[in-house]
């Protein structure tokens, strides 16, 4: 640690990072813009001056930026100096001098950090007097604005979208006051996280399309901490509501999993909420019509369904205690397995693996740290986007060791990324198609899944002699010895697999994590298994290993099972249409809970309309085994109830929790995730609706002019109400972040305990799964794999960010990125078959998995 | 002994000289010399000994600038030497004299400063209007190459040396050498932080040295005539000779190589033939674009780096601009103004909107409508554009004259406002 003076205070700080880091970690108010916590500082927008002393005796001293000036031991500065004030507010006059005067109008209003920083300059009088300088704004796409003449050219745009994210087509383009930031013709942009130039902009240059169609200022918002189930990422959230509608996501920091940033998918596809086939009222189908159920029919239904001859099946979309109370009403032995057999299949191997010390399943941020990766037949930016963001920061850690050789301190951004160029960590990738990870890749195979198998095999043999052989062509050898002295060299190697394609890759992913494992004496190697859904790892471990999906619909069929309920969950997209037509057929009653509509809740006699996401409180096991709670944002407009509520007479989340602590093992310690004993601050409950929420006695007048009273919210530590104490101790309730002078989301320094740490008090979710023993053992290569003779095609899932996910696809702004449905065959494939552009090819399954 | 080392071979009325004709006249003499056993240390010795400062406007120690320069085993083995060719300051065609007038001698000293960083390859940042340049130095490099003074193995040494010419796009911030790096790199030319200096990290991350045309073409001199000499060269206490160049409104404008510490009278009235018949001098800006003002009572003065200092100037590129009595200082100030918004690279706020503004507020006044408010403005960005409030040196650079130009010739900007119009316009 350094001792450093900040007007006459001395203050502990570390001595690795820069003076503006440090003084926002202490807490202390410093305007800035280009800096980013997680960027770093380019020293663009000169905003966060101060005034620097040689030492006591210097009463001149010089001005520097404190971005851009390490927080070394000694240093003595003063941000109250009334010269670096009076610099600060300059900078701020002109940034303004081409600001337009839209605040009323423009929707970063209420949330702007630009407004922020300038209160807290003191600067408060235009003197400039000349015509302002504009631009034509873009057309970006479906889910980003353009407003160019609100820009203050801070730069943060295209560093997060090229440097941080990869993106290419943003750039800065023109000079001096007419600096432009754009794409280099209007279109859609590329990135899968454009989404994040509304939080990174200071101002209101890129916002929120989908938001602005239904504007509403943030303090008007109703919100809660949330937990994105577009993917298993678990990526934290911030939903807002107005009026009964979703308005918009935004990240929510969490220092372990989503840090400051989302993918498209999660910031854009909850609206779905909103989508207007919501299930919304309990139906019974009576000849091809629905029929409104009353209470007590429902019950009644209910009761019929608790009788001998029930099965239950889960979902790996829907939360902990929805799958636990319709396992507790059919009995474990009844209650299956929500997803493919093929993906029940891999997940077992999953659920094993977990168990065994010789892995560890990092976290996001642990995905950042790593020095070596491999990833194995998956295409992670589509799977689990967030990670792919997060790989892309893993191969700067060559960038990082480089400049402490220079002695180039790491928060200098712009210094590191040019010393290093395009020297970085290896990141190999072997998998059957091109990724959008390709072009960090130190290395790229594309081969047909045995073959990736295969070489991940052949990998761990020559990592570890006790790893079995694989048989594999020599076409691979060179590069197989380069990943295998990557690995080997690496003081944090990651090897990354999934399930989108069943256990093979798996089983190899497997393999070369334990045999790194034995090679470096026995310290637990990071295997990162990636699985489609936000509750695929919650599911699965309240499913027992006997009951797939296949089993269920069998029993269906043959009469063993009379009844079943579909629990959020459309088999159609889980297993055959024949066998699941048969199956419901066969069925003397179908009861499915849904949000929306799907083929099984058309084959359903009763369909129960279940709340989404954003309308009940939750918890969920994201793909490392972290389990997170996810509050109720706002209430559903007519029927719908969670789940449980339909299945079981709990009252209570928390009761469901403490049930699946006791009754489902490896959820033991579910109840961590809940708010402390005490969750209430003089006993006031934190609210969902901000201080300045405007509107309350008006918002419902046109249905009845008495103001009605507030719901009670019996369930949570949160109100739907303004009244209560804001979340400023809790950090588990840290919903909309906000403190005095910070309105935009840069207050989040306020709540950490220091800038890029944990939140306050609170806790970034807890890792459920307790690895027992390292008894495991290597898995045989090649027993599995499949090979397609000479006239057949083995059929690869390709994961779509935009579409793969039920949910998200049924929103707007998704549904307008998505493509077609698509059957994609290589050239060589193509080749072999004497087939050209233009050509009508006919495919037909060959037995459906 | 030689008294102009670096115009020696420079007739403007006839090509330049070929390889053989420069050879004839101690050219190369330098590159044989490290061929008979000069080590790199020896070199750098030579050219710290020799006092050498920068003549790309800085006036930084050659020396002590290649002294940054990791050196050893653990260094990295690449490393670049970049020729700042990208002659841009107003008023300033010293570079270009240099260039067309004998590209051998750049070339020499190329090898030399190359040599002695030990960097294999080195590029050319020429100027893109400087046609002529890119022809006649292409043509010399073919020239050295086949003499076998470029490329592999140079005259034995077991040194590799080769040069790489890329004509500029055209920035004025170009000039600034970080952003030469960043265009040369093919991004976007804004500056870069330093530190990390491009001593350590430059050129795509490699330990980089960027030198002025000028500063090279004094190299060979130093090697092949010594220290002793190249000090005898200078009459104050600056080393060697220079470029000088006026323009304005005098009666023979030019460039001539001088000693350092003449008085500046001297250049004025003697070389320049003094000012044109009819009209006074009013001031004049030493260096070029980016320097203070100063007037006809500083003309006594010596064309030192120090002694310009210590009146608040600096001699910078030595070529300097004279203002007339007949001629608008708020025009001309304004004039710079425009230039010098126009190629802020917009990316540190206080240059980026605030020389506009400083630009707009001169149309305005050269129009009639200067206020007292917006005067008042200019001053104020005199400060707030200062020196270490900027991420580099181009908008301090455009305070020189601006700030200056409201100190020497305050009542011509309160005339503009009085009489709202410019009074030097009929």
């Amino acid at each position: 640690m350094a001792k450093i003076v900040i007007d006459g205070v001395e203050h502990e700080v570390n001595p690795d990072n820069n003076l503006l880091q440090e003084c926002l970690s202490l807490g202390l108010d410093l305007p800035y813009f280009c800096w980013h916590p997680s960027m770093g500082s380019v020293g663009a927008c000169r905003q966060c001056a101060v005034m620097q002393y040689r030492d006591a005796d210097d009463k001149e001293g010089m001005l520097v930026m404190a971005c851009m000036t390490p927080a070394a031991d000694g240093a003595i500065i003063s941000i109250e100096d009334e010269g670096a004030k009076s610099f600060r507010s300059e900078v701020i006059e002109s940034l303004m001098t081409s600001h337009p005067h839209d605040c009323p109008v423009c929707e970063e209003g209420g949330e702007c950090h630009l407004q922020d920083m300038t209160l807290m300059s003191g600067h408060n009088y235009r003197r400039y007097d000349k015509k302002k300088r504009t631009h034509r704004n873009q057309y970006l796409g479906p889910f980003v604005n353009h407003e160019m003449n609100r820009c203050i050219t801070c730069y943060r745009c295209v560093r997060f979208y090229g440097d941080y994210a990869g993106g290419t087509d943003l750039s800065a383009q023109a000079s001096h006051h007419h600096v432009y930031f754009g794409r280099h013709e209007e279109g859609v942009l590329e990135s899968e996280f454009s989404g994040n130039l509304v939080e990174v902009c200071p101002t209101g240059v890129f916002t929120d399309k989908a938001f602005s169609e239904n504007y509403s200022r943030k303090w008007d918002l109703q919100t809660a901490p949330s937990v994105c189930v577009g993917c298993s990422v678990g990526c934290n959230t911030s939903p807002g509501e107005r009026y009964g509608s979703l308005r918009r996501t935004v990240n929510r920091y969490n220092s372990e999993v989503n840090g400051y940033f989302l993918c498209d998918r999660g910031r854009f596809g909850f609206d779905f909420v909103n989508n207007s086939d919501r299930l919304l009222e309990p139906v019974q189908r009576v000849d091809n019509t629905g029929e409104l159920l009353a209470d007590d029919q429902v019950k009644a239904f209910i009761k019929e369904f608790k009788a001998d001859g029930t099965i239950g099946i889960g979902s790996p979309r829907a939360s902990n205690e929805s799958n636990f109370a319709l396992r507790a009403m059919v009995g474990e032995e009844n209650f299956y397995a929500g997803y493919s057999d093929v993906e029940h299949e891999s997940m077992q191997v999953l659920l094993d693996l977990a168990s065994d010390t010789a892995f560890h399943s990092p976290s996001v941020r642990e995905i950042e740290m790593a020095d070596a990766v491999l990833i194995l037949g998956e295409d992670v930016t589509n799977v689990a986007p967030r990670i792919a963001l997060a790989l892309r920061q893993s191969v700067r850690n060559k960038a990082k060791d480089l400049a402490d050789e220079s002695r180039i301190p790491q928060w200098q951004d712009s210094a590191v990324r040019e010393l290093a160029q395009h020297d970085l960590s290896p990141l190999s990738i072997i998998s059957s198609a091109v990724s959008r990870l390709d072009d960090v890749a130190s290395d790229r195979v594309i081969e047909s899944l045995s073959v990736v198998a295969a070489m991940g095999h052949q990998i761990a043999n020559k990592i570890s002699a006790s790893a079995p052989k694989a048989d594999c062509s020599a076409a691979h050898d060179q590069v197989i010895e380069k990943i295998v002295e990557q690995l080997k060299a690496a003081k944090r190697p990651l090897i990354i697999a999934g399930n989108s394609n069943g256990s093979e890759v798996i089983r190899a992913a497997a393999n070369i994590a334990r045999a790194l494992y034995d090679f470096k004496d026995n310290s637990a190697i990071d295997l990162c298994l990636l699985v489609p859904e936000v509750n695929s790892v919650g599911m699965s471990l309240m499913t027992n290993a006997k009951n797939p999906l296949g089993a269920a619909l069998k029993k269906l069929h043959d009469g063993t099972a009379k009844r079943v309920i579909v629990l959020e969950n459309d088999l159609y997209r889980r297993a055959s249409r024949a066998k699941v037509d048969a199956a419901l057929t066969a069925a003397t009653k179908v009861l499915v809970l849904d949000q929306l509509p799907t083929s099984t809740t058309a084959n359903a006699d009763v369909v129960l309309p279940a709340t989404a996401f954003s309308e009940h409180e939750a918890t969920y096991i994201n793909y490392e085994g972290r389990a997170q709670l996810s509050f109720q944002v706002h209430q559903c407009k007519k029927q719908a109830q969670p789940s449980w509520r339909w299945l079981c007479d709990a009252e209570h989340v928390d009761d469901l929790v403490e049930r699946c602590c006791n009754e489902v093992p490896g959820l033991a310690r579910l109840r961590e995730v809940l708010p402390g004993e005490n969750p209430f601050i003089a006993g006031m409950k934190v609210p969902r609706q901000s201080h300045r929420y405007s509107g309350r006695t008006a918002m419902t007048a046109n249905v009845n002019v008495h103001e009605p009273k507030q719901r009670e919210d019996k369930e949570s530590v949160m109100s739907f109400s303004m009244e209560g104490m804001p979340a400023q101790k809790d950090a588990s309730v840290h919903a909309a972040s906000w403190a005095p002078k910070w309105n935009s989301n840069q207050s989040i320094s306020k709540f950490q305990d220091e800038v890029n740490g944990e939140l306050k008090q609170g806790h970034p979710g807890c890792l459920l799964i307790e690895r027992k023993d390292s008894s495991g053992s290597y898995f045989k290569a090649g027993s599995d794999s499949i090979e397609p003779s000479a006239n057949q095609l083995r059929l690869v899932f390709s994961y779509q960010i935009f579409g793969s996910d039920e949910l998200s696809a049924r929103s707007k702004p998704i549904q307008a990125r998505m493509t077609d449905a698509y059957i994609g065959l290589s050239p060589q494939d193509a080749q072999k078959r004497d087939l050209r552009q233009g050509d009508v090819a006919t495919i037909s399954p060959l037995g459906s998995p | 002994m030689v008294t102009n080392p670096l115009t020696k071979n420079i007739d403007m009325s006839r090509p330049p000289l070929d390889i053989t004709a420069y050879e004839a006249n101690d050219g190369y003499q330098s590159v044989h010399a490290i061929a008979k056993g000069l080590s790199p240390e020896d070199v750098l010795e030579l050219v710290k000994g020799s006092g050498l400062k920068g003549r790309g406007g800085a006036g930084f120690p050659t020396g002590l600038k290649w002294s940054f320069v990791p050196r050893g085993d653990n260094s990295p083995k690449q490393k670049y030497l970049v020729v700042n060719a990208d002659e841009m300051e107003p008023g300033t065609f010293k570079d270009r004299l240099l260039m067309e007038g004998d590209p051998h001698l750049m070339l020499e000293g190329m090898i030399i400063a190359a040599y002695t960083i030990q960097a294999s390859k080195a590029y050319i940042f020429l100027r893109g209007e400087y046609t002529v340049s890119e022809v006649v130095l292409r043509n010399a490099i073919k020239e050295a190459y086949e003499k076998g003074y470029l490329g592999k193995d140079i005259l034995g040494t077991g040194f590799d040396f080769d040069i790489i010419m890329h004509t500029s796009a055209g920035r004025y911030i170009c000039g600034e050498e970080t952003a030469l790096l960043n265009a040369l790199e093919g991004k976007r030319a804004n500056p870069r932080a330093k530190p990390p200096f491009p001593q350590v990290s430059g050129l795509w991350g490699k330990p980089t040295i960027v030198n002025n045309v000028e500063t090279l073409c004094n190299l060979p001199g130093i090697l092949t005539y010594g220290i002793d000499w190249y000090q005898g060269l200078a009459k104050g206490n600056d080393h060697g000779t220079k470029l000088f160049g006026v323009s304005g409104k005098v009666k023979t404008p030019g460039c001539w190589e001088l000693p350092l510490g003449l008085p500046i009278r001297e250049l004025l009235e003697g070389y320049a033939g003094g000012m044109q018949d009819g009209l006074e001098l009013r001031g004049f800006l030493p260096g070029g674009g980016s320097t203070d003002f100063m007037l006809p009572e500083h003309l006594d003065i010596t064309l030192d780096y120090d002694e310009i200092a210590k009146v608040g100037s600096r001699l910078a590129t030595g070529t300097m601009i004279v203002l007339d009595d007949k001629t608008c200082p708020v025009g001309m100030v304004g004039n710079l103004m425009k230039f010098f918004a126009h190629e802020s690279c917009g990316f540190c706020t206080p240059c980026r909107d605030g020389l506009p503004w400083v630009d707009q507020i001169f149309r305005d006044f050269e129009n009639g409508e200067g206020s007292e408010k917006d005067l008042q403005i200019l001053h104020d960005h005199v400060t707030y554009l200062g020196p270490g409030r900027t991420f580099c040196a181009l908008a301090p650079g455009a305070t020189a004259p601006l700030g200056s130009g409201l100190k020497y010739f305050k009542e011509d900007f309160e005339k503009h406002i009085t009489e709202k119009r410019c009074s030097y316009k009929h």
